[in-house]
């Protein structure tokens, strides 16, 4: 596992604290064992065939194929579909690996946005600079890797305006992001310059609550929830994949809709 | 075993040629995987009032239950088009399912249940059969194309649409799932009554 560095004046508690309805097991190898289908498995193949590293390493590669076959997939034009103001879904739910309660407090005053990597201007930006870029918005279906769906409405600026404003290298692979909490992200420039791909400072046209990842949210219409970062307070332009939070632990890295 | 019997044994007819019992094998594992890590990703967010016992799921959590469902996809849809594809191309799929007539499914299936349906030549499907293995086919290409809309709902967005919309996709896929699960139960249940049609799928005679 690749070893995330923690921001100063956050609770640690926080970075290690999993989702116990996520992740039932303490062990992150298990989830390959055991289990009656499993076991009719073995038994129609005469072998054990998923026995420990190996099927984890075979399962890894094809979810990197399956990053490639998405990212093919993938178009940089084809827009998600937009739903009226009637279908958001009330109240919008919370989501993440620690209770609401415990969702970072970041403030707005001292807030800044650090630039980093391929990019020609890295100077950091205060909330009230990013309030003043154009204003888009979106209402779009949010969708969990677990199933479930919620249709929300986001205003902000468009990541692919921002990052021709700060003089970004496109043709740079990822763009990464760092949360308040220590959460982390790394998206592929085509979904990062997407026309719905948002930075967004408000929910239903209010600042974002604390809940919806205060001060800024990154609003990717086109990927599961869990590659929507809350609490955004870097984000590097990069040639590195520096992984995720979640990616980390198996789920799939393209993650695409 | 006499001289006489063994080229009787190799002179009989091939019931089902061997890429028939090939893919009808590979598939049997791919559906098994299918179904036991998505009723784990089930779990993660139930349709319903129940949730799968996770002894008899297979990935152990969502993120491990993702990746084998994932993979064992590409088994399933590119062992579903070769057999799909050989199966009209062969004639195959029109001589043994077609044509299936209400009248004579009823009358087999009266015989099934009181146990009168006649075994004997394995070369012809019944009327229950032929309903039962179209059926199947079908909620085959319905899961498939159920599981592409939940996958890729937005690259994929007009079929995702034609089930009526990402949520609804997630009903359709379920429910392909049960009409599955519905047939394995019957299907392999009848196949350890008379075992010699497991047979013929294993050594095609």
């Amino acid at each position: 596992m690749r070893q995330r560095k923690i921001i100063p004046g956050v609770d640690p508690k926080l970075l290690i604290k999993d989702a116990a309805k996520l992740m039932p097991d303490a062990s992150r190898r298990s989830f390959l064992r055991g289990a009656a289908s499993l076991g009719a498995l073995t038994f129609l193949t005469g072998c054990d065939i998923i026995d420990g590293e190996t099927a984890e390493g075979v399962l890894r590669k094809i979810s990197e194929f399956n990053d490639g076959a998405q990212a093919a997939l993938f178009s940089p034009t084809k827009l998600a579909p937009t739903y009226p103001e009637s279908a958001i879904t009330r109240p919008f739910p919370f989501n993440g690996y620690y209770d609401e309660d415990e969702a970072p407090v970041v403030d707005g005053k001292t807030y800044k946005l650090e630039i980093a990597g391929l990019v020609e201007n890295k100077k950091p930006w205060t909330l009230d600079e990013l309030y003043a870029l154009p204003e888009v918005s979106q209402i779009t279906r949010h969708v969990c890797v677990e199933g479930w769906s919620a249709i929300g409405s986001w205003q902000g600026a468009t990541l692919s305006e921002f990052l021709k404003r700060i003089g970004a290298d496109t043709r740079a692979k990822y763009v990464w992001f760092q949360c308040a909490e220590g959460y982390s992200n790394t998206i592929d420039m085509p979904t990062a310059l997407h026309p719905q791909t948002q930075m967004t400072f408000k929910f239903a046209n209010q600042i974002l609550p604390r809940a919806y990842g205060f001060p800024m949210k990154i609003r990717m219409p086109t990927k599961l929830g869990f590659k929507n970062p809350k609490y955004v307070v870097a984000m590097e332009v990069t040639n590195t994949d520096k992984g995720g939070y979640w990616e980390d632990k198996g789920y799939n890295w393209f993650s695409g809709l | 075993m006499t001289a006489a019997t063994i080229a009787t044994t190799e002179t009989r007819a091939t019931i089902h040629p061997r890429w028939v019992r090939v893919c009808h094998w590979i598939n049997a594992l791919a559906i098994l995987v299918m179904i036991g890590s998505g009723w784990q990703i089930y779990n993660a967010s139930p349709l319903f009032d129940f949730v799968f016992p996770r002894q008899i799921t297979l990935g152990n959590w969502l993120a491990g239950a993702l990746l084998w469902h994932f993979a064992a996809m590409w088994i399933l849809v590119i062992n579903g088009i070769v057999y799909v594809t050989l199966g009209i191309v062969t004639g195959r799929f029109r001589r043994k399912l077609f044509p299936i007539r209400p009248v004579e499914v009823f009358a087999d299936l009266k015989a099934a249940l009181t146990f009168k349906l006649a075994h004997d030549d394995f070369s012809r499907y019944n009327a229950v059969q032929k309903l039962l293995y179209t059926g199947v086919i079908l909620a085959g290409i319905v899961i498939v194309l159920s599981g592409l809309s939940i996958w890729k709902p937005i690259q994929l967005q007009e079929l995702t649409a034609l089930f009526g919309g990402y949520d609804a996709a997630r009903y359709v896929h379920f429910f392909a799932m049960v009409a599955i699960v519905g047939f394995l139960v019957v299907h392999v249940a009848l196949a350890l009554i008379v075992p010699k049609s497991l047979r013929a799928m294993i050594i095609g005679r």
